[in-house]
């Protein structure tokens, strides 16, 4: 007997029967296919909301206890200013600071769609507009968790198994959508237990696993973490003798690494137990118990909690000096590309006592630690809203007493996101396509990697490197990025911009948020009108040459 | 050396003259390599030192070996002048490469090969390495405190564990900045297939991190625009206007970016001759083929064509090291790649008299473990790997340390990170104690340890 064969490559000796079942499997397959494609379609085209034209909080800026920090801060630098003898820059135009802003709190320049927005308000609504409306975002949120997520866990991959970044960084940045106080975030940082998996706040202790010693949590690390980051203090330097300046002692750092003495990991995570902290004195080999103690205001420590939760609440208490100075000191680097005291992580270094540092940490400790307010009033500031550039050449002292705006070389992140931006004429970000927002990440972390990371390293303040020129001169992310293709700027404004002198006005809002001075409008209206290229290639040098200037590669 | 006893027996195995045969070199007849290692004190007593002593003793002139020691302080060795990394990214088994111990357990069944030099053998695989180990000093007492991969490259390559403080250079870095720039154009320290974690400039700058580069046989990455030479032309002159609106009210401040000095540097580097020595296509096809048709293999032979136009720090990278599972047939077939590449490496340099002027030194950031895990994989292992040097004044033929063939006690004549990198710093002629201000003002030294003597070449 023959087994039975449906379809054997010649139809007409079948019966029609079978026929029927061929094109009924043709059907069904064609569907299964059809279907398919408009999933797929489903996912990858969503219908894209039109960003609404959100509203500014105008209560929080009237507020006048809000009105009052700005102004005591503007009247402090204006005493520097005054004894110090300089004179301050003009303000700068409305776009600078625009831009500012969004480079950093976004780590972007803003789009030619959000300048376009900006432009359509009074002058004096406008900043307060661009504040809140950059707050509101998701690209806020997650480029300032990445930057705070490298002052308290740097950018190590750290121990495989027992860490996380990625959930950390993500639910930090949680954290700052939802605006939650900011002592919280860090109490929970400190002292929570659990899995790194499901409490990701933990991945702060479990990063310092050390996997030659029984997988145990480093309380020398934690201390040393605790104190940078949240208090702006190197207790980490009396870790091997005692400080020649400041006023710790070995013995200081020794008691502040014992609140971690009892932490331990194991299968459940980070946990809290019992045990004591121990130090072996180098020369004797002799083991030594630490008791936890605290360097300075011993009576804010609680009574009641396990030696972590302890410590947290002693580090947040709005008492503590430190605390808050060290947070404002940071956001205030977000915003201006260089901390009101210098370096970021270290507030004992003499220049401690500028009051705009500790009228901002007064304001901050008494309006429940909220970062939001402490970013719209720095941000509100009249230091922040000054010039980079001043009709007299400045010195140092114009500089140092922030007369004008400082001139700071941006990331390589915010570089790579402002080509990106830069070349398309609508915003990016969380409403964008899936697919731009998946070619960001991996252009902008190859891009990276290239330009050079600068780690944890976070705000000093270098030059840039001939392979960084190379790579915007000649690199790959640049040249795809403005050449002719549909996606791509310089296309949409060929076809869009009616004449040449609105095509050059166009490229420079795009690319370095203002309008050409009349020389550079002189000087591309009339490279554009030269018919020996055609008109997109001659576009795509003037985005060249825009993409290629100090002023692009740096904060001003 | 029998008068010399009182004072410096212990010294004088390692203060053997370079000039005598590579077999005595090991030491004296009859004694292993590892017998042959410096007693612990005085481990790291300076050449000087030593000859002092002997003065003292009033006998130098009497003795052949302290004839000849005294000749060599008086004709000074000039200091190597480059180095080239070969970066086994991943932490190869110090078992399966530089410190087989045929017939043990740990070996589980790994054996060994003979090399010219007595009482030293390598893994299968490394025959063609075995053959120049002449050249070849060896370490197998390396010892460090990081086995996260992270962590261990950083150490391995700057000599400092990881600190949030500061970010230390690593030692191409340091050569960069150290030694003279001559007529180079083209960046001084490369990384040639360079992973996660290419080498730094740390507290040093940025312009000392190493210029990343992929497979040689592809182009130089960003070093040509594709257009036309008048085009290029129009794109220079947007850029001043640009530069010159940004420039009004900023002068000072502009400049001091130095932007536009870049600029002029990466043009000057694009239109260099000397990028032609990334190109490895221009050599025969016999030194392509001794080399390896790998990337590995173009990125050494890239090396040393760099390292003759002038360039400091070529670092070429391998991974694929870390074996958790399957380590022996992983390693069979890293070594495939290494040892062709590492030993044609080697020669050629020797050939074109560079050797002398190159350190080379092959290292990972750790090794792995002397058991087996149930996936037939070794683990990570900080506690005794091996790490091998040749070239520029490093005494050819020395094998430092050795592990226990149990794999439980700690080797002998430990050598930490920081006295490794102190033995290549002062190979270049840089003192590693020489002191840096970080940008936070903390002083910091290039390196905390000091030179391993015995695997220097007397320099006087």
């Amino acid at each position: 007997m023959k087994p039975p064969v449906l379809y054997d490559g010649n139809i007409e000796e079948h019966p029609a029967g079978v026929c029927h079942v061929v094109w009924a499997r043709n059907l069904l397959f064609l569907g299964v296919i059809g279907g398919g494609v408009v999933a797929l379609g489903a996912n990858l085209l969503p219908p894209r909301k039109p960003a609404p034209i959100s509203r500014y909080e105008a209560r929080e800026y009237q507020d006048p206890k809000f009105r009052e920090t700005v102004d005591q801060v503007d009247v402090a630098f204006r005493q520097q200013w005054l004894s110090d003898g300089v004179k301050p820059a003009a303000s700068a135009p409305d776009l600078m600071q625009a831009r500012r802003l969004a480079l950093g709190l976004m780590g972007t320049v803003p789009s030619l769609e959000e300048i376009r927005q900006f432009e359509t308000l009074p002058s004096n609504e406008r900043m307060p507009w661009w504040i809140d409306r950059v707050l509101a975002g998701s690209r806020f949120a997650d480029y300032v968790a990445e930057r705070l997520a490298r002052s308290y866990v740097g950018t190590e991959n750290g121990p495989f198994i027992f860490y996380r970044r990625r959930r950390f960084v993500t639910w930090l940045g949680e954290q700052v959508a939802a605006n939650r106080p900011y002592d919280q975030i860090v109490r929970e940082m400190i002292a929570s237990e659990g899995l790194w998996t499901d409490h990701p706040a933990t991945n702060f202790v479990s990063v310092t696993v050390q996997q030659d010693n029984k997988n145990q949590p480093d309380p020398v690390r934690l201390a040393g973490r605790v104190t940078r980051a949240f208090l702006g203090l190197r207790l980490d330097c009396a870790q091997c003798h005692n400080h020649p300046f400041a006023e710790w002692k070995q013995t200081d750092f020794q008691g502040f690494s014992a609140f971690f003495g009892q932490t331990h990991v194991g299968f459940r995570g980070v946990q809290d137990g019992d045990g004591e902290y121990q130090v072996e004195d180098p020369k004797t080999k002799e083991k030594k118990v630490i008791p936890p103690h605290v360097p300075f205001g011993a009576k804010l420590l609680p009574e009641k909690g396990t030696r972590r939760e302890k410590l947290a609440v002693w580090v947040t208490h709005a008492k503590n000096p430190y605390f808050a100075r060290a947070t404002v000191n940071r956001a205030w680097a977000l915003l201006f590309g260089r901390p009101l005291v210098e370096p970021v992580d270290n507030l004992q270094s003499g220049q401690a006592t500028s009051p705009a540092l500790s009228l901002l940490a007064d304001d901050f400790a008494n309006h429940d630690f909220d970062l939001r307010r402490l970013i719209r009033l720095i941000a509100s500031t009249e230091v922040y809203r000054l010039d980079s550039a001043v009709d007299h050449d400045v010195g140092e002292t114009e500089e140092r007493s922030w007369a004008v705006f400082p001139l700071t070389r941006l990331r390589p992140e915010q570089v790579a996101g402002s080509v990106l931006q830069a070349a398309s004429v609508t915003t990016i970000d969380a409403e964008s396509h899936i697919l731009v927002r998946l070619a960001r990440l991996g252009q902008q972390n190859e891009f990276v990697q290239r330009y050079g990371d600068t780690g944890e390293d976070e705000f000093d303040n270098r030059g840039g490197t001939i392979p960084q020129r190379l790579l915007l001169m000649n690199g790959k992310l640049v040249r795809e990025r403005i050449q002719a293709g549909p996606m791509n700027a310089t296309t949409r404004i060929a076809w869009i911009a009616p004449n040449d002198p609105k095509a050059v006005e166009v490229a420079y809002l795009a690319v370095l948020s203002r309008r050409p001075t009349p020389e550079e409008a002189a000087h591309f209206e009339k490279s554009l009108a030269d018919k020996s290229l055609d008109r997109p290639q001659r576009l795509e040098d003037l985005f060249w040459a825009l993409i290629n200037s100090t002023e692009f590669s740096w904060n001003h | 050396m029998e008068p010399l006893a009182p004072h410096s027996s212990h010294h004088a195995p390692r203060d053997e003259p370079r000039q005598t045969p590579p077999l005595t070199c090991i030491g004296p007849p009859g004694s292993s390599a590892r017998a042959h290692h410096a007693e612990r004190d005085g481990y790291y007593a300076d050449r000087r030192g030593f000859l002092r002593l002997a003065g003292l003793a009033g006998v130098s002139w009497l003795t052949p070996v302290a004839h000849i020691l005294s000749r060599a302080a008086e004709t000074k060795r000039e200091p190597a002048t480059s180095v080239i990394m070969l970066w086994m990214q991943g932490g190869p088994s110090q078992l399966e490469t530089f410190d087989p111990h045929p017939g043990t357990n740990i070996a589980a069944g790994t054996g060994s090969i003979n090399t010219p030099l007595k009482d030293v053998f390598l893994a299968p695989g490394l025959e063609r390495t075995a053959e120049e180990m002449n050249s070849v000093a060896l370490i197998r007492s390396m010892v460090s405190k990081e086995g996260d991969h992270e962590r261990g490259t950083y150490t391995m390559k700057t000599g400092f564990r990881p600190d949030p403080t500061v970010i230390h250079p690593s030692i191409g870095a340091i050569c960069c900045h150290e030694l003279p720039v001559g007529g180079t154009d083209i960046p001084r320290h490369v990384s040639i297939l360079p992973g996660q974690w290419a080498a730094r400039g740390g507290y040093l700058g940025d312009q000392y991190d190493a210029f990343r580069m992929d497979d040689p046989a592809g182009p130089v990455p960003d070093t040509s625009s594709f257009l036309s030479a008048s085009r290029d032309e129009q794109r220079l002159k947007h850029l001043d206007v640009v530069e010159g609106a940004f420039a009004r009210g900023r002068e000072k401040r502009a400049e001091g970016t130095m932007h536009r000095a870049t600029v002029a540097g990466a043009r000057k580097m694009m239109s260099s001759e000397q990028l032609k020595a990334f190109d490895v296509s221009k050599e025969p096809a016999a030194v392509r083929k001794a080399y390896g048709d790998t990337p590995f293999g173009r990125g050494c032979l890239a090396a040393r064509r760099l390292i003759e136009v002038g360039v400091r720090c070529v670092e070429v990278t391998l991974s694929g090291w870390d074996t958790h599972a399957n380590n022996h047939t992983q390693h069979t077939k890293q070594l495939e790649i290494l040892d062709p590449a590492f030993a044609a490496l080697l020669r050629d340099l020797r050939e074109r008299k560079l050797l002398d002027k190159t350190v080379v030194l092959c290292a990972g950031e750790f090794g792995r473990t002397p058991t087996v895990n149930p996936a037939g994989g070794r683990d990570h292992w900080p506690n005794g790997f091996s790490v091998a040097l040749a070239g520029g004044g490093i005494r050819g033929g020395t094998v430092v340390g050795a592990t226990d063939p149990e794999g439980k006690a700690d080797p002998t004549d430990k050598v930490t990170v920081p006295h490794l990198h102190a033995t290549v710093l002062t190979a270049v002629g840089i003192d590693p104690g020489k002191l840096n201000q970080t940008p936070i003002g903390r002083t910091v030294k290039f390196s905390e340890g000091q030179a391993v003597a015995a695997l220097l070449q007397d320099r006087g």
